[in-house]
C-alpha cells in the first residue's frame, strides 16, 4: 500500500501498515455550504475496539455513511483489507466485509428476528433463482442451516424471542438484533452507532462483553459510535474526537480524558 | 373481528395447510364438472388467466413494494408472441411453407395435410412450447422496462411505469412495417390485430384439446398454469430473494447495508412479474383467438393491480380471491347495472368505471389491507394503532437522509 494515499503516518495510532484493517485517509463531506465531515484521517487495526466521540452534530455518523458507501465522500480514499471501497455501493462494502447497525433503528420491521438475520446473510448465501425455484438439496441444506446460525446469532446477542417480528420487540432487544443482522453477514470490521443507547447499565456491561468476546473469538474488529462514556472509556484500544467534522484529538482512553480541547468541547471553554 | 379472525384461525387448523390447498385444488379440477360447458365455464377461464396476471404482479407491488402500473404491456408481449409464433402472421417464413413445431392440421385450423406436411404459411410452434418461450421474452422486457425506473420510488415510479404501459401497445400498433421501424414486416396488422391464432394441442397427439362446445380442457391447461404460478410464487416468496425483495420494500437502505444488491434484487422481481404477464398473455391470445391491440388499455392494468389491492397486497392467497371476485364482478357485477338504465333514465354502463372505482374506495376504507391479507401488510397499515408506534413515527422516514446509490 506504499504507493497509496494511506491515513496511517496522519494518525496518532502506533500501528505497522500490514496491521490496518481499514485505512480512511482525507474522509470529507460537505453538504452544500456544510463541512459536515472535514479531511479525517483514521485508521482501524486488526483485532480491535476503536471509538469515535463527540458531541451531537459533530459528524460522526455522516462519517460512518462514508465508510458504508450510504454517501459519496466529497474527498478521500477509503481501503478495507486492502482494497479500495471508496464510494463502493453499500451491499459491496458490506460483502468487502464491513457490517453496521443504525443510530435510529433500521429493521425490517414485519420480518421476524430470525428472517432480519437471514436478510443480514444475503452476501454470503448461494442459492440461485433457479435452485430456489426447484428447492434443491443445496438450497434446502443452505435454507437450514441459515436458520440454524441465525438462531445461534441470536443465541450470542442474547435475544430470547427469536420467532417475535422485529416492530414487537423492546428497544433493547432492536438494538440487539441490530447486531445479530450485521454479524450475520460474517464481518472483518462491525460499525456500532450508539448501540448502547436505551439499553440499562446491565444491558450495556452485557454488549461491552459481547464486543470483547467478538474480538478475542471471532477476531472482529469494531468501530464504536458511543455517548456511554462508562462503555467507552472500558472497552476502547484508542478513540478519536469529532467536533463540527473535524477530528480534535485521539489517543488512548486515557489521554482523551485529559485532553483539555476535549473537555473544551464536551463541556463549554468555562469548564 | 380479532374474535372473528381466532375461531377462522381454530377452523382452519382443523385440517394441516396442505390438505387445504389439495382439497381446493380437487375443488378447482371438478368445477367444470359441476357448472357444464356454458357462459360461466368461459367465465372462469378468464379468471384463471387473470389470476396468473394477478399473482404475477404481485411479485412487484406486493412482495418488491415496486407499484407497476403498466402491466399491461407483459400482456401485450406475451399475446403478441403467441401471435407471432402461432398464426400465419409471417407469410414468408421458410419460402412462404412455414415452420412447424410440434403442430398439427387441426391445431392451426388447416383443413387437409399436404404429403403428410402441413399445407400453411407462418410460424406454428406448439402451444406449450411458445409460453415458456414467451416468458423468457416478457421477462427479458420487464429487465429492460424496469432498469430505468430503479431509482424512482412512490408516485414517480407509477408515472414511468404507466407511460410504458401505453408505449408498448402502440409500438405493436404501429408495428405494421419493421418493428422499431427495422424492416419492413408487418408484425402486428395494426388495428385489426392477429387472428386467427393456433389453438392448443398436446405436442404428441394430432387432436386439439378443446372446442367451443367443451372447453373443460381449456379450463384444465389454465389451472395447471394457475398451479405452477402458485407453485413458483410460494417457493420464491420463501427463498433469499423472497426475503431480500420483503427487505427491499421494508427500508431500502438498510437492505443495501446488509448486503444486498438493489439493483439486481429489483430486476428480479421485474423479471419473474413480467414473464407471469407473459404466461397469462400467451394462453388469452391462444384462447380469444385474437391478438388485437385494443384489449391492452390502461385500464386493463389498473384492473390487474385492484385484484391485488383487493385481495391482499404480499398473499398469494389474497390475491387469487382478489382476481376471482373482481373477474366475475367484472363480468357478471357490472353488465347488470344495464338494467337499472331504463329507471334511471342514462346508460349506466358508461360509468362502470366509475362505479368500479367507488367499490374500489369503499373497500380501501374499510379493510385498506385487502380481502385476506398478509399478516405483514396488515402490520404495516395498522402499525399506529399498536403501543409503541408513535416513537417509530416521530423518527418518521429518515431514508431521505441518505443517497442511496444503485
Amino acid at each position: 500500500m506504499s504507493d497509496q494515499i494511506t491515513a496511517v503516518d496522519k494518525v496518532a495510532v502506533d500501528v505497522a501498515p500490514e496491521d490496518v484493517l481499514l485505512d480512511a485517509a482525507g474522509i470529507s463531506k460537505v453538504f452544500g455550504g456544510l463541512v459536515a465531515v472535514n479531511d479525517v484521517n483514521f485508521v482501524v487495526p486488526h483485532k480491535a475496539i476503536v471509538s469515535l466521540i463527540g458531541p451531537n452534530g459533530a459528524g460522526k455518523t455522516t462519517f460512518f455513511n462514508c465508510l458504508t458507501g450510504l454517501y459519496r465522500p466529497t474527498t478521500g480514499r477509503v481501503s478495507f483489507d486492502g482494497v479500495d471501497i471508496t464510494a463502493k455501493r453499500p451491499d459491496i462494502v458490506t460483502r468487502a466485509g464491513v457490517a453496521r447497525t443504525f443510530q435510529n433503528i433500521k429493521l425490517f420491521r414485519t420480518m421476524t428476528a430470525t428472517e432480519n438475520v437471514q436478510v443480514g446473510m444475503h452476501p454470503r448465501l448461494r442459492a440461485r433463482v433457479t435452485g430456489m425455484v426447484l428447492r434443491t438439496p443445496f438450497v434446502r441444506r443452505e435454507e437450514k442451516a441459515g436458520r440454524e446460525r441465525a438462531r445461534e446469532l441470536l443465541e450470542l446477542v442474547g435475544l430470547k424471542r427469536k420467532d417475535e417480528l422485529a416492530m414487537n420487540l423492546p428497544y433493547g432487544d432492536q438494538r440487539r438484533l441490530e447486531i445479530a443482522r450485521a454479524l450475520a453477514s460474517e464481518p472483518k470490521l462491525l460499525l456500532l452507532d450508539e448501540p448502547t443507547a436505551g439499553m440499562n447499565a446491565k444491558e450495556s456491561e452485557e454488549l461491552r462483553r459481547l464486543m470483547e468476546k467478538l474480538r478475542t473469538e471471532q477476531d472482529i474488529s469494531i468501530l464504536l459510535i458511543e455517548h456511554d462514556m462508562k462503555v467507552i472509556m472500558n472497552v476502547s484500544d484508542h478513540i478519536t474526537v469529532l467536533d463540527h467534522g473535524e477530528k480534535i484529538a485521539e489517543g488512548t482512553p486515557q489521554e482523551v480524558r485529559e485532553n483539555p480541547r476535549v473537555i473544551e468541547a464536551y463541556l463549554g471553554s468555562q469548564a | 373481528m380479532t374474535d372473528l379472525r381466532t375461531r377462522w384461525g381454530s377452523f382452519t387448523r382443523v385440517l394441516p395447510p396442505t390438505a387445504w390447498m389439495l382439497a381446493a385444488l380437487v375443488a378447482a379440477i371438478a368445477f367444470p364438472l359441476l357448472i357444464g360447458s356454458g357462459d360461466l365455464l368461459d367465465a372462469s377461464i378468464q379468471t384463471l388467466a387473470y389470476v396468473i396476471m394477478a399473482l404475477g404482479l404481485n411479485i412487484v407491488v406486493g412482495f418488491a413494494g415496486l407499484l407497476d402500473l403498466g402491466y399491461v404491456a407483459f400482456y401485450a408481449i406475451g399475446a403478441f408472441v403467441i401471435g407471432w409464433f402461432g398464426s400465419q402472421q409471417f407469410p414468408n417464413v421458410n419460402g412462404g411453407k412455414g415452420i412447424h413445431i410440434l403442430v398439427s392440421d387441426r391445431s392451426t385450423f388447416q383443413p387437409k395435410l399436404d404429403g403428410g406436411r402441413l399445407d400453411i404459411a407462418g410460424i406454428h410452434i406448439n402451444f406449450f412450447i411458445v409460453i415458456f418461450i414467451a416468458m423468457a421474452i416478457t421477462a427479458l422486457w420487464g429487465v429492460l422496462l424496469g432498469a430505468p425506473t430503479l431509482r424512482l420510488r412512490g408516485d414517480y415510479l407509477a408515472i414511468v411505469t404507466l407511460a410504458f404501459g401505453e408505449i408498448v401497445p402502440r409500438i405493436f400498433e404501429n408495428s405494421t412495417s419493421g418493428l422499431f421501424g427495422i424492416g419492413s414486416t408487418d408484425f402486428s396488422h395494426g388495428r385489426q390485430g392477429i387472428t386467427p391464432i393456433d389453438t392448443i394441442n398436446l405436442p404428441w397427439s394430432h387432436d386439439i384439446l378443446y372446442t367451443d362446445q367443451n372447453l373443460k380442457p381449456a379450463y384444465w391447461v389454465a389451472l395447471g398454469m394457475v398451479v405452477f404460478t402458485v407453485f413458483v410464487n410460494r417457493r420464491l416468496r420463501d427463498s433469499r430473494l423472497g426475503r431480500a425483495w420483503i427487505a427491499v420494500r421494508e427500508d431500502e437502505v438498510a437492505a443495501a447495508s446488509m448486503g444486498v444488491n438493489l439493483v439486481r434484487t429489483k430486476l428480479w422481481a421485474y423479471a419473474i412479474g413480467a414473464a407471469f404477464g407473459g404466461f397469462a398473455g400467451v394462453f388469452l391470445g391462444s384462447y380469444n383467438n385474437t391478438v388485437n391491440v385494443d384489449q391492452f388499455e390502461f385500464g386493463f392494468s389498473v384492473f390487474i393491480l385492484a385484484m391485488v389491492i383487493v385481495g391482499g397486497m404480499g398473499n398469494i392467497w389474497g390475491v387469487i380471491v382478489g382476481a376471482v371476485a373482481l373477474s366475475m364482478m367484472n363480468r357478471y357485477g357490472l353488465p347488470q347495472l344495464n338494467n337499472l338504465s331504463g329507471p334511471l333514465g342514462f346508460d349506466v354502463t358508461s360509468i362502470s368505471f366509475g362505479i368500479f372505482g367507488f367499490f374500489l374506495l369503499v373497500m380501501m376504507v374499510l379493510r385498506p389491507e385487502g380481502l385476506i391479507p398478509s399478516g405483514r401488510r396488515r402490520l404495516e397499515l395498522h402499525e399506529s394503532e399498536i403501543e409503541g408506534a408513535e416513537e417509530a413515527a416521530a423518527v418518521g422516514d429518515m431514508s431521505q437522509m441518505y443517497e442511496v446509490r444503485q
